[in-house]
């Protein structure tokens, strides 16, 4: 018998659940509830007698201090006159469920299976409020649940309400085949109607490989069909993906310049750009015996060493089509997705430092009506927050910078960038820790949550534009408590010797992980129904290709599996062993003995036929603005502060632990009343040395507007300069000094693959991309700072009907550098009065994209430019006065120009700047807003002015001092143009964000 | 050696596992403050792979045990209450031994969380009972924020000692102390067991949100037992080893240079370590 536990919350207990339902439910649906009570369900499918569930009740699950609890009976109040009951669906992840079923068990000390379902958590509200089906139906699916991963139930309040959410499917066989000996048109449709994303000429290659002599030859002696199996052809569908290979990063690209005349064949991006720039400052280094750089692009993360013990691992990824359509399930598997590459990366098992995560949403007060599909920014805004918070919170990894950018064309598809760093040692007994040696003979065991149909089809989808058809199971959700086990006894069994390496179960699943690891030695065995499954009856492929989260994938010698298993047990973790690695040359699948797939490496890994594209570059049209001087320059600043692109994360940064791990030295907000944003994070490496590490990201998409070449290299330039501006130091070739630079690219693109029909502008988009690439190469080769990994995004763009939401092309720079000793570091908040204040770097009239000409309604011409022969100089210069401890604060400018950079500085203390300009030949909009590159606002204490002047030379001018009146004071050439109370500023910087 | 007598080793238990993630920092705390300490999976003590008789201290670290699905520490308090040993003790009995004996007991954020709701804080009533529940900020968010705090002036537990004022980092969205009823309220004030509440800047007790973090009855951050041995807070002094933990230390350090580079949490660790040497 089902057994039904409600918990509620006693009266005068503040229900803080159902005073924000009120608030939400009035402000963004305009609806009115009356009052609402939250309140608890578990159901019970687990044979219990009556005192058991009553003290499974008392003893279990309520807290005797805030709860009533009912058992098979609801708690009524004729108060409530409508309800909504929110369940999850069959199969979606229910770690309240789990836990109770593990208290349960502990409590009686039953031997269940706690990893089966048999407690349902479920969530009920009652409204005082008699509501009619469709608008509680509103509030279900847009405030309090997401009909993608819940089951909804609503109307009058009934005597009971019980649901269980059990998976059902049918038995059937272990596949079929699929014929592909069929038209052009049969062969598409094939594609598309199994969601496989191949194009023409990739279904031609597979039908040509299958056609041929050898491969049938093949084919009947291992006794599986001639014709190809659902499972080869979903399996080739995800190695095959935009996702996996990166297909158009390798394409062969035709590109001309228009306005040059330029015309490039570029063989590969990936090739030419990134791996081209990383291999020439690898041989700059290696030039002089100083070999950090240990691992680039091979494995999950790349590798850069700290010292003689240690390495860095760093990752960033995006997930941004699983955040467009459930937003929390989207960045939870997003940032715990990307925890697991770090994790498994070499012998894997690396200790999670730190994370990091770049937003980019439509502005929450979008006010366009929705296509079918489209949530609003807000809610994806809220969503994706949340995701993040628990992600990284519950796992105790704090969340030590970030950013997030505002636009109404990330409202289709927003871009979801999440970074973790991680420390391995060196050495694990012998091996280099980033080894990944594979034997055959090796075992192949799975560890982690078992398989069910959640996000298959994951890496084909995310290759993909979204519509209002996408395949439900394309959305998962995470479980930090599950992973939070697993990443414990991996860095345990790790430390015993007992892995001998690792890989995450990312994309594509078993299918890829075990695809990649099979190149190593040559092959592999994998026998399916050895895969621990949440329910029964998936189909084999379905099995093999389930992005199921919170999976790692461990190579592992036979002679240690016995030790590996023991430990599992005592850490609660389940580990499956699915198969064993083998020279053969073939990935051999199995169900029960009976073959499923049967491929060659090769082929699967290089069988597809290389894309060309076209790229075509045009310079667009555009003029500066003319703009009256009769400005109120006070208004405008305040305008600027409170705009959502300048305006305070604090609502958002304080959701998220930034110093759990105790290592914290430089958090996102900072200062005497902790509210100055900072630009790098700075975090140590442990509680014995100074050592630690600077964390950047350099992202402008707004500058591609007029530039996409510049928009990189700016975006390359503010990495950078937030580093150099907490008091990092630039790669040094000529020395044999480690400090690392270790850099991921993330490219974020619309559809830049032509199309006359739909994709006409696709030639100008992908020219763009190609100048994006040629701004990586000559930023990192001249400052010698290396790419270590990256990932590209080549498909984001929202389409429902005729209508397509496209991002603009964006790109993040995720900079890491090793700071020596982390007391040197430098933060952006004036410290005293009296200090004296300089902008270091020149002002340019370059106000092109810039936030003030938005703010007028202007894009303008003249976008900042990256002079990076003048940047180098200056930045060295200001790494000498750091070195020598003469910079009180320091903070880099970029939206908004030097008048938001100086508020941001006293935005953190109770002091205030009394800045006097002299310049004829900019305006005064210019020296104000201009948003010119490789800049910085420092204070210094007024003893060091000779030292400081001295180093500085014409790099720094000297604008004004700190004072103690709380004020913002500028002047230009004698006249006032602002004169606003620092508290002024802070009210206008903090109110837009905390008032969504 | 000439008539050096060996100091006596103060030896803590960081217990690990099951979603604490605190161990590390806290391991590092008593470290710094002169403890030897080691860092255990709890199921290694059910297994009896270690005993913690063995320990002087027994901590029980910040995280999110399971997920804090079902509440805050609300699971794990039930593993300890109610799961027994591989040698068929019940864990709870083992810590209530363990108190009986003198020793100590540390719980920070949703180590407290679970000490609350295993009944070993404040434990009035001497019966073990749960008498007051750590549950949702009035906020309804979790927030990461330094507060203020201070410490009761009659302090019946040696963590505190000579502490007064402490700023400190909350990293919590649970840490709302709600008291069971007026009669545990009047015991708690009586008994001096809030022994560390949140203040403005000028260290006068406040409810003011974001000052008092979480709407806490009798405002307060941490609570002891009677004996003092056992003692539990929201705040994370674990997390305040280091002057560079201070998200305004740029301005401490540019104004007072010859400040020292630990943190004020610090402090805590080495009153108890401190305290137990000299027993």
């Amino acid at each position: 018998m089902i057994n039904q536990i409600q918990l509620v919350l006693k009266p005068g207990v503040r229900d803080n659940k159902a005073e924000r339902i009120i608030r939400e439910a009035k402000n963004y649906l305009k609806i009115d509830t009356g009052k609402v009570k939250s309140t608890r369900l578990f159901n019970i499918n687990y044979d219990l007698s009556r005192d058991q569930v009553k003290e499974f009740a008392e003893k279990g699950l309520r807290d005797s201090i805030i709860n009533d609890y009912y058992i098979n009976s609801l708690f009524k109040d004729k108060m409530y006159n409508s309800y909504v009951l929110v369940a999850k669906l069959p199969g979606v992840t229910d770690d309240e469920g789990i836990s109770a079923q593990k208290t349960l068990a502990d409590l009686f000390d039953l031997d269940i299976d706690v990893k089966r379902q048999h407690i349902f958590s479920q969530e009920l509200y009652l409204f005082e409020k008699k509501l009619a089906k469709v608008t509680l139906y509103e509030l279900a699916d847009k405030l309090l649940g997401n009909k993608l991963i819940n089951h909804f139930e609503y109307g009058e309040i009934p005597e009971n309400i019980l649901y269980i959410p059990e998976v059902k499917i049918k038995e059937h066989t272990t596949g079929e085949t699929i014929d592909l000996n069929v038209s052009d048109g049969e062969l598409m449709n094939i594609s598309k109607e199994r969601l496989l994303s191949l194009n023409l000429a990739e279904m031609q290659a597979i039908k040509g490989h299958f056609e041929s002599e050898d491969v049938i030859a093949d084919r009947i002696k291992k006794g599986i069909s001639k014709a190809i199996t659902d499972c080869e052809l979903e399996v080739l569908a995800q190695t095959w993906s935009e996702h996996c290979k990166h297909k158009e990063f390798g394409a062969l690209i035709n590109y001309r310049n228009e306005e040059t005349g330029e015309e490039l064949e570029i063989d590969s991006l990936f090739k030419t750009y990134i791996k081209g720039s990383t291999d020439k400052v690898i041989q700059r280094f290696e030039a002089v015996g100083n070999n950090w750089l240990k691992l680039v692009f091979t494995d999950n993360a790349g590798v850069v060493q700290i010292d003689d013990e240690r390495v860095f691992v760093w990752k960033v990824e995006t997930h941004n089509s699983p955040s467009a359509i459930d937003p929390y399930g989207g960045a939870i598997t997003g940032i715990l997705g990307n925890n697991r590459d770090p994790l498994g990366t070499g012998i894997g098992g690396a200790q999670l430092l730190f994370n990091t995560n770049v937003l980019c949403f439509g502005p929450p007060d979008y006010d366009k009506p929705l296509l079918p599909g489209q949530l609003h920014p807000r809610r994806i805004f809220e969503g994706v927050r949340k995701g993040i918070e628990d992600g990284g919170n519950k796992s105790g990894i704090p969340t030590i910078n970030g950013s997030i950018i505002f636009d109404e064309r990330y409202s289709g598809k927003p871009l979801v960038y999440c970074g973790t760093g991680g420390v391995m040692p060196m050495k694990y007994g012998e091996k280099v820790s980033w080894s990944k040696d594979i034997d055959p003979g090796d075992l192949i065991i799975m560890a982690g949550g078992r398989v069910g149909k959640d996000g298959i089809h994951g890496a084909t989808f995310s290759s993909a534009e979204i519509d209002e058809n996408s395949p439900q199971s394309a959305v998962q959700i995470g479980s930090p408590i599950t992973q939070k086990l697993l990443s414990d006894y991996m860095q345990e069994a790790v430390l015993l010797g007992l892995i001998k390496c690792s890989t995450d179960n990312g994309a594509g699943g078993l299918s890829s992980s075990i695809g990649e690891l099979a190149e190593i030695p040559g092959g592999a065995e994998v026998h399916l129904e050895k895969v621990p499954l949440k329910y029964a009856n998936l189909m084999p492929w379905e099995i093999y290709i389930s992005e199921s989260q919170e999976r790692m994938t461990f190579v592992v010698e036979e002679k240690h599996y016995p030790a590996l298993l023991k430990l599992a047990d005592e850490r609660e973790v389940e580990l499956s062993r699915v198969g064993i690695f083998t020279d053969s040359g073939f990935i051999e699948v199995k169900y029960s003995d009976i073959p499923v797939a049967f491929l060659d490496i090769d082929f699967l890994h290089n069988g597809y036929p290389r894309k060309l594209m076209e790229a075509v570059w045009k310079k667009p049209d555009l003029s500066e603005p003319e703009i009256a001087e009769d400005i109120n320059h006070n208004e405008i600043i305040l305008e600027l502060l409170s705009n959502w692109n300048i305006c305070s994360r604090e609502s958002v940064i304080r959701q998220y632990d930034h110093e759990v791990k105790g290592k914290t030295v430089i958090k996102p907000l900072m200062g005497s009343t902790g509210r100055a944003p900072q630009d790098a994070a700075v975090i140590r490496l442990d509680f014995e040395s100074w050592k630690g590490i600077a964390v950047s990201n350099g992202i402008s998409p707004k500058y591609g507007d007029i530039d996409a070449y510049q928009m990189s290299a700016g975006a390359f330039d503010e990495a950078i300069r937030q580093i150099i501006s907490i008091g990092g130091q630039l790669p040094d070739p000529e020395s044999k000094d480690i400090i690392f630079w270790s850099v991921n690219d993330n490219f974020c693109v619309p559809d830049s693959f032509y199309d006359a029909k739909t994709n006409p502008d696709g030639k100008m988009k992908l020219a763009k991309l190609v100048q994006m690439n040629q701004a990586l190469y000559n930023m990192a080769t001249y400052y010698n700072i290396p790419m270590t990994s990256g990932k590209d995004s080549m498909k984001n763009d929202f389409k429902s009907g005729d209508t397509k939401i496209s991002v603009p092309p964006t790109i993040l720079y995720s900079m890491t550098a090793l700071i020596s000793d982390i007391r040197k570091t430098v933060t952006s908040d004036f410290k005293s009065a009296d200090d004296l204040i300089y902008q270091i770097g020149e002002t340019y009239d370059e106000l092109g994209a810039s936030e003030y000409y938005k703010h007028m309604g202007y894009l303008g011409k003249n976008v900042p430019q990256v002079r990076m022969e003048k940047a180098k100089e200056i930045y060295k210069k200001v790494m000498e006065a750091n070195n020598k401890g003469l910079i009180s604060s320091s903070h880099d400018m970029s939206d908004g120009g030097l008048a938001v950079c100086l508020a941001e500085c006293l935005l953190g203390s109770n002091l205030g700047a009394e800045i006097s300009m002299n310049n004829k030949e900019l305006s005064g909009a210019a020296l104000l807003y201009s948003e010119s590159h490789s800049r910085f606002v420092v204070s210094i204490d007024p003893e060091n002015k000779g030292t400081f002047e001295a180093i500085m030379g014409e790099s720094a001018t000297y604008i004004g001092k700190v004072t103690d009146r709380a004020k913002l004071e500028i002047s230009i050439n004698g006249n006032e143009l602002i004169n606003l109370s620092s508290d002024m500023l802070e009210q206008y910087w903090s109110k837009t964000l905390r008032e969504i | 050696m000439i008539g050096k007598q060996e100091m006596k080793k103060v030896k803590s238990l960081v217990v690990t596992g099951y979603g604490i993630n605190c161990e590390r920092e806290l391991a590092a705390a008593y470290k710094l403050a002169g403890s030897e300490a080691q860092i255990v999976h709890l199921n290694d003590v059910f297994l009896g792979k270690v005993k913690i008789t063995d320990f002087d201290i027994l901590n029980f670290p910040g995280g999110f045990s399971f997920g804090d699905d079902l509440g805050s520490g609300k699971v794990l308090a039930n593993k300890m209450k109610y799961k027994r040993m591989a040698d068929g003790e019940l864990f709870y009995n083992v810590i209530l031994e363990f108190i009986e004996a003198g020793k100590f007991v540390f719980g920070i954020c949703n180590g407290f969380q679970f000490l609350v709701k295993m009944g070993l804080l404040p434990n009035v009533g001497n019966e073990h009972a749960q008498e007051v529940t750590l549950t949702l900020n009035d906020s309804g968010k979790f927030e990461d924020r330094w507060v203020y705090c201070k410490t009761n002036p009659e302090l019946v537990t040696p963590f505190l000692k000579g502490i007064g004022k402490i700023a400190l980092p909350v990293r919590h969205g649970e840490g709302k102390l709600i008291i069971k009823d007026e009669q545990i309220v009047k015991a708690i004030k009586d008994k001096k067991l809030n022994c560390l509440s949140y203040t403005d800047s000028e260290g006068n007790i406040t409810a003011e949100y974001p000052l008092n973090p979480n709407g806490s009855d009798l405002d307060c951050a941490g609570m002891c037992d009677e004996t003092g041995q056992v003692f539990g807070l929201m705040p994370h002094p674990e997390a305040f080893l280091s002057i560079y933990n201070h998200p305004d230390w740029g301005r401490m350090k540019r104004l007072h240079p010859e400040l020292a580079d630990d943190g004020e949490g610090l402090k805590i660790f080495k009153n108890i370590v401190e305290h137990i040497k000299e027993r």
